[in-house]
């Protein structure tokens, strides 16, 4: 078993979780009626759980620190997310969105991790997808909701669709350990999970009377997995890591 | 000498310190627990939800009641090779749910389908003419739903 290629995989998916939970959390006291901004608090605690969880793996099995160290105390080139979760939330439809195109995508991957023969990660895997399954409803509900609501509701919907579809690439970025982790049955390879959610998002739109942008390049936004992110991580960062950094021995 | 049945009679004041009423055990959370030489203690613990914020409260509870019996080394394992469904929580659990103005989660079979996890029964009224308001509500294991018999908003225990 290729163990450099099981820590990159259970880096990339806890880094988006970490990444894509503090953006959600982001919406804490802005929701724009109360029962969303709850929803995307309680998100964004349930991914960052989920990240303490992949960190835990990573601490117990790949000799890494302590998961409130590796998440607080690495530089923006080191984490492996995918660039579609570093984005500011801007407006509720962008937030949304995000929401619909990510949860599909964790909802394949959690579902095909928990097939894979790494027993530990396969085991949290299946758990994690169980949780999940809360997420991709209320994706899907709001979604078809203001979709198939007034004129407005769905262009909105719509221009962050086509600002969002393309990025959201990102998170099937292939990476130098797609085959090791086909060859050891860890999970299917990059290219095969992306096809699921292409044609899973494609249904999903359907029903919610979006339209699918044409995507010239899907490359554009890759990087993340290499640790090349946008502007946006690096900022995040310093917010998210400024009370850990006044005293990074500090007991919680 | 200190016995598993013991250790399982601790657990039951070990209590989910958002939910105040309920041990551990009725929540179904313990895997199993085992005795070993010197009153040494393996608790084998599975989280309702991965995000609970409780989790380490809990773990540090079930450490310290097994002190005060005598367990000279107390080592609770956090494990998802077993793990948690609502289905697991005891009959009494789901009393104490329920007294506590929580919805039971709804027993399922297998496959968790969008009419359980949309199935609530008032905890007020016992009415199942309800709605699922949100799916998510003030903690990670709560879902916040409306009774159209009563008129009362209120919270369930997430079926899992």
């Amino acid at each position: 078993m290729n163990n450099e290629a099981i820590k990159d995989l259970i880096f990339r998916i806890a880094d988006d979780e970490l990444v894509m939970g503090h953006r959600n959390g982001e919406w804490t006291g802005l929701g724009p009626i109360i029962e969303e901004d709850i929803a995307f608090s309680s998100m964004a605690q349930d991914e960052i759980g989920h990240a303490q969880a992949f960190f835990i793996l990573l601490q117990e099995h790949f000799g890494q620190g302590h998961p409130d160290q590796v998440a607080f105390t690495r530089s923006a080139d080191t984490f492996r997310c995918a660039q579609l979760v570093e984005y500011p939330i801007g407006d509720y439809a962008f937030s949304l969105v995000r929401h619909v195109l990510y949860d599909t995508a964790e909802s394949i991957r959690l579902e095909a991790l928990s097939r894979g023969s790494f027993r530990p990660l396969a085991e949290l895997a299946k758990k994690l997808h169980r949780e999940e399954r809360y997420h991709f409803m209320h994706a899907q509900t709001w979604f078809r909701q203001l979709g198939n609501a007034t004129e407005e509701a769905n262009q909105r919907i719509q221009a962050a669709f086509d600002q969002l579809y393309p990025i959201a690439f990102s998170l099937f970025e292939p990476t130098a350990f797609d085959a090791a982790l086909v060859a050891d049955d860890i999970q299917p390879s990059e290219a095969e999970l992306e096809a699921k959610w292409v044609a899973m998002i494609a249904e999903i739109a359907s029903l919610s009377s979006i339209s699918i942008p044409n995507v010239a390049d899907k490359t554009i936004h890759y990087g993340g997995r290499s640790g090349m992110h946008t502007i946006h991580l690096d900022s995040m960062l310093k917010e998210m890591d400024e009370v850990f950094a006044i005293d990074t021995q500090a007991v919680w | 000498m200190l016995t598993e049945a013991k250790v399982w009679e601790a657990l039951e004041a070990v209590k989910d310190p958002e939910i105040p009423v309920i041990s551990v055990v009725d929540l179904g959370i313990i895997n199993g627990v085992s005795v070993s030489g010197d009153a040494e203690v393996n608790v084998k613990l599975t989280p309702t939800f991965a995000g609970c914020p409780a989790i380490g409260h809990m773990k540090a509870d079930i450490i310290e009641k097994l002190q005060a019996i005598g367990a000279t080394q107390v080592v609770v394992d956090v494990l998802y090779n077993e793990p948690w469904s609502s289905n697991k929580i005891s009959p009494k659990g789901r009393l104490l749910l329920k007294d506590f103005g929580l919805s039971p989660p709804p027993p399922f079979d297998g496959i968790l389908t969008l009419e359980v996890l949309q199935n609530a029964i008032c905890p007020n009224c016992n009415s199942n003419n309800t709605w699922m308001m949100s799916p998510f509500g003030p903690t990670a294991c709560r879902a916040i739903h409306h009774c159209r018999n009563c008129k009362e908003t209120f919270e369930q225990f997430k079926p899992l």
